[in-house]
């Protein structure tokens, strides 16, 4: 019995010992991979020439209502994403911002939304699948019905882009879901549609990777034909081609994601944190999963417990009647 | 050995009042948050998505309530036959610590009417920390309940009850000691998902190690605080000798729990950072002083067995353990776009709500139910004797 006991105890010890692995070692789980048909946006801030044509289209193919800025009452003009807001271009500028595409002493555009991680934080910490990526266009999706509102996918976002309707009663998690309403017709997000320049471009991500490469190649002040709202819409315009910065943000970034960003100027400039290759989804996951997989370790631990618990709570009732059929002293009863 | 009994006596009291003063204004703010959303009693937002509603009522709030857990732990699994009577007043400390710990989870969540989807099997997400402890604290909450329950067998001669009660105990207690020994560890693998926003000096993947042992050493700290309070108030004489037991044991889990700290910050290249005298590298520091100040103490024979001393690092160690669960949570979190945090009015008025209606209720339970077991009262310890409280 005792030698029992003292496995169980080496058994426990060992399950601590799991707990403290660092992730490395404990990559029980794969890190997910790029669905062959994804779709997702190319956005190039240098063809982007903040018109902000994107954001009334977003609001109006997702039913929701202007949210204002400042004094005036009389356009949309969100300073950020909110949850009145899934789409927004920013503007960096510095000094006396004269030069489009320059660091110093100029300005440059950055649109913000859900990038649609390859393997995304949100949809692994949601703990009823109210977010899901969808399997063959890996969009993620958000359902309203099974959503409990814990906000975790707002914590584990490394872009904090899912926002929570704070001011209502009965509040929703609100972020961009690529349309995919108007995708299931036949369509295109609604701000790669509008957009005049091809800044934000749709197509499937390998396509749209093949693009990258093909400005990234290219001689920058030569005049090149650059695609109008999808790859495949016919459409073009003629550019000189900028000076690109060469890295494509988010082909790589914490697994990679859907939507991707070319520019002139420093990603950092804009707000985007520079992230290594490696998911802290799969850091956290890859722990959980050692010690969770199939249950395996809380059920055998959870077996020795009863055993040990039995064992010693028949021991201590035995020891409790001999005590009772002792006269007492001094009894309380 | 004496058995548990009621201790009697006056019901309403002035702890109660006050209790049911701040339970008062927890109904108000509960009301509110409830007719017109969160965003209208706290100061959550978009960047702190996560409060003080999760940081201290659940975090901290299920560590302080790691009494039942360690004490079961000690008597069922351990043997240790001698701490029995620290037993029944554990469990109802942390049946209640639980539990509130529920209902603020339930005033956090923005879609309670969704809850009953943790329980759809198709909507289950096994990847998600979320869920695991979701449905180890719901079930530890029942398992509680059910542990305490032969108090209520007691109190009302419920025989059927109490003989059903017994056959299945042994797998209470188990669950017991195995939920949450899964969730409190995961409590730390939580914030690991938070990546570059929780501060270096608090992520790193010991968290789950991390939580456990604070959720160990805490636990046991309560134990002390509050035995050495109720021993106080009601008279139950003194319990010095098997708390300075119990502080044997918390030293070597506190002592185990700080050499693993500074090795995995040493180890890490964040011992400077800690250093530093930044805000963060102070709140890592005085996170670890209050417990080193309690390790010192309880690692010493002769302050252990002194009832002040043991007191005060009780005291100690639970502030220090609290600040290092608010560090991970919410002081050393930073999403990183200006966002700024501090809890409201109507936000502190539910968490002080919640805590008043854990002491009202624990005041009315031990007069009601067998919680505590009298021992011989010593006529030394009723010099301060404050009466009906």
């Amino acid at each position: 019995m005792k030698i029992k006991r003292r496995d169980f105890l080496k058994g426990a010890a060992g399950g601590l010992a799991l707990l403290s692995l660092d992730a490395d070692d404990s990559h029980a789980r794969s890190v997910q991979a790029l669905p062959p048909e994804a779709l997702g946006i190319l956005y190039d801030s240098t063809l982007c020439v903040g018109c902000n044509s994107c954001m009334p289209a977003c609001k109006k193919a997702n039913n929701m209502d202007p949210e204002f800025s400042g004094n005036q009452q009389i356009w949309d003009n969100p300073p950020d994403l909110s949850s009145k807001t899934l789409n927004v271009i920013k503007r960096y500028s510095n000094g006396t911002a004269a030069t489009k595409d320059v660091e110093i002493d100029g300005y440059a555009f950055i649109k913000r939304q859900c990038l649609h991680c390859v393997d995304p934080s949100c949809v692994t910490a949601c703990p009823v699948s109210a977010l899901i990526k969808d399997e063959s266009t890996g969009i993620v999706i958000y359902n309203k019905h099974a959503c409990i509102g814990c906000r975790y996918c707002q914590v584990a976002c490394p872009y904090n882009i899912p926002k929570f309707e704070w001011d209502d009663p009965f509040p929703e998690i609100v972020k961009c879901q690529l349309c995919h309403h108007l995708i299931e017709d036949g369509g295109m997000p609604a701000c790669c549609s509008v957009c005049p320049t091809g800044a934000s471009l749709f197509g499937k991500v390998s396509e749209l990777i093949v693009e990258t490469r093909r400005r990234l190649q290219m001689k920058p002040g030569k005049e090149y034909d650059f695609p109008v709202s999808s790859l495949n819409s016919g459409k073009s315009h003629q550019y000189k081609a900028p000076k690109y910065l060469r890295h494509v943000y988010g082909k790589e970034e914490l697994g990679g994601t859907q939507v991707m960003y070319m520019s002139a100027v420093d990603y950092t400039k804009f707000g985007l944190p520079s992230f290594p290759k490696e998911s802290f989804v799969s850091m956290a996951s890859g722990i959980q999963y050692a010690i969770y997989k199939g249950m395996v370790y809380p059920l055998v631990v959870l077996a020795g417990l009863i055993f040990m618990v039995k064992k010693n709570k028949s021991e201590d009732e035995q020891r409790k009647n001999n005590e009772n059929n002792e006269p007492r002293e001094g009894n309380h009863e | 050995m004496s058995k548990a009994k009621p201790l009697g006596g006056r019901i309403i009291t002035p702890t109660l009042f006050i209790c049911v003063i701040f339970t008062g204004f927890f109904l108000y703010f509960a009301v509110q948050r409830f007719v017109f959303g969160i965003g209208s009693v706290t100061n959550l937002n978009d960047g702190f998505p996560w409060g003080i509603w999760i940081a201290y009522d659940v975090v901290v709030g299920s560590a302080f309530a790691c009494g039942g857990y360690v004490m079961a732990l000690m008597v069922y699994v351990l043997n240790k036959g001698e701490f029995h009577p620290l037993v029944r007043p554990a469990l109802l400390a942390s049946m209640f610590g639980y539990t509130l710990a529920g209902v603020s989870v339930f005033l956090d969540i923005g879609r309670y009417w969704n809850a009953y989807n943790l329980y759809l099997p198709w909507q289950m997400n096994f990847h998600s920390v979320m869920f695991e402890v979701a449905m180890c604290i719901g079930t530890y909450i029942f398992v509680l309940w059910l542990e305490f329950s032969p108090a209520f067998v007691e109190k009302w001669h419920l025989t059927k009850a109490g003989s059903f009660l017994n056959r299945i105990v042994f797998a209470l207690i188990a669950l017991g000691v195995l939920l949450p020994t899964m969730h409190q560890s995961s409590l730390g693998t939580m914030m690991l998902m938070a990546g570059f926003k929780l501060d270096p000096l608090w992520h790193t993947s010991s968290l789950p190690l991390l939580f456990l042992l604070t959720a160990i050493f805490m636990g046991f700290a309560m134990v002390i605080f509050e035995g050495t309070l109720s021993s106080r108030i009601y008279d139950l004489g003194d319990e010095t000798a098997m708390f300075s037991k119990i502080a044997r044991i918390v030293s070597w889990v506190l002592g185990f729990y700080m050499v693993i700290r500074f090795q995995n910050i040493f180890m890490r290249g964040e011992l400077g950072h800690a250093f530093s005298g930044s805000f963060l590298g102070n709140m890592f520091l005085l996170e670890n002083v209050l417990l080193l100040v309690g390790l010192v103490i309880l690692g010493a024979e002769k302050k252990r067995s002194n009832p002040q001393a043991l007191f005060v690092a009780a005291v100690a160690i639970l502030l220090g353990g609290s600040l290092f669960r608010f560090n991970t949570y919410i002081i050393g979190f930073d999403p990183g776009t200006g966002w700024k945090y501090f809890p409201s009015v109507g936000e502190q008025m539910i968490t002080y709500g919640l805590i008043a209606i854990e002491i009202g209720a624990y005041t009315v339970f031990v007069k009601f139910f067998s919680v505590f077991t009298t021992h011989t009262p010593v006529k030394s310890n009723q010099k301060e004797r404050i009466p009906h409280v």
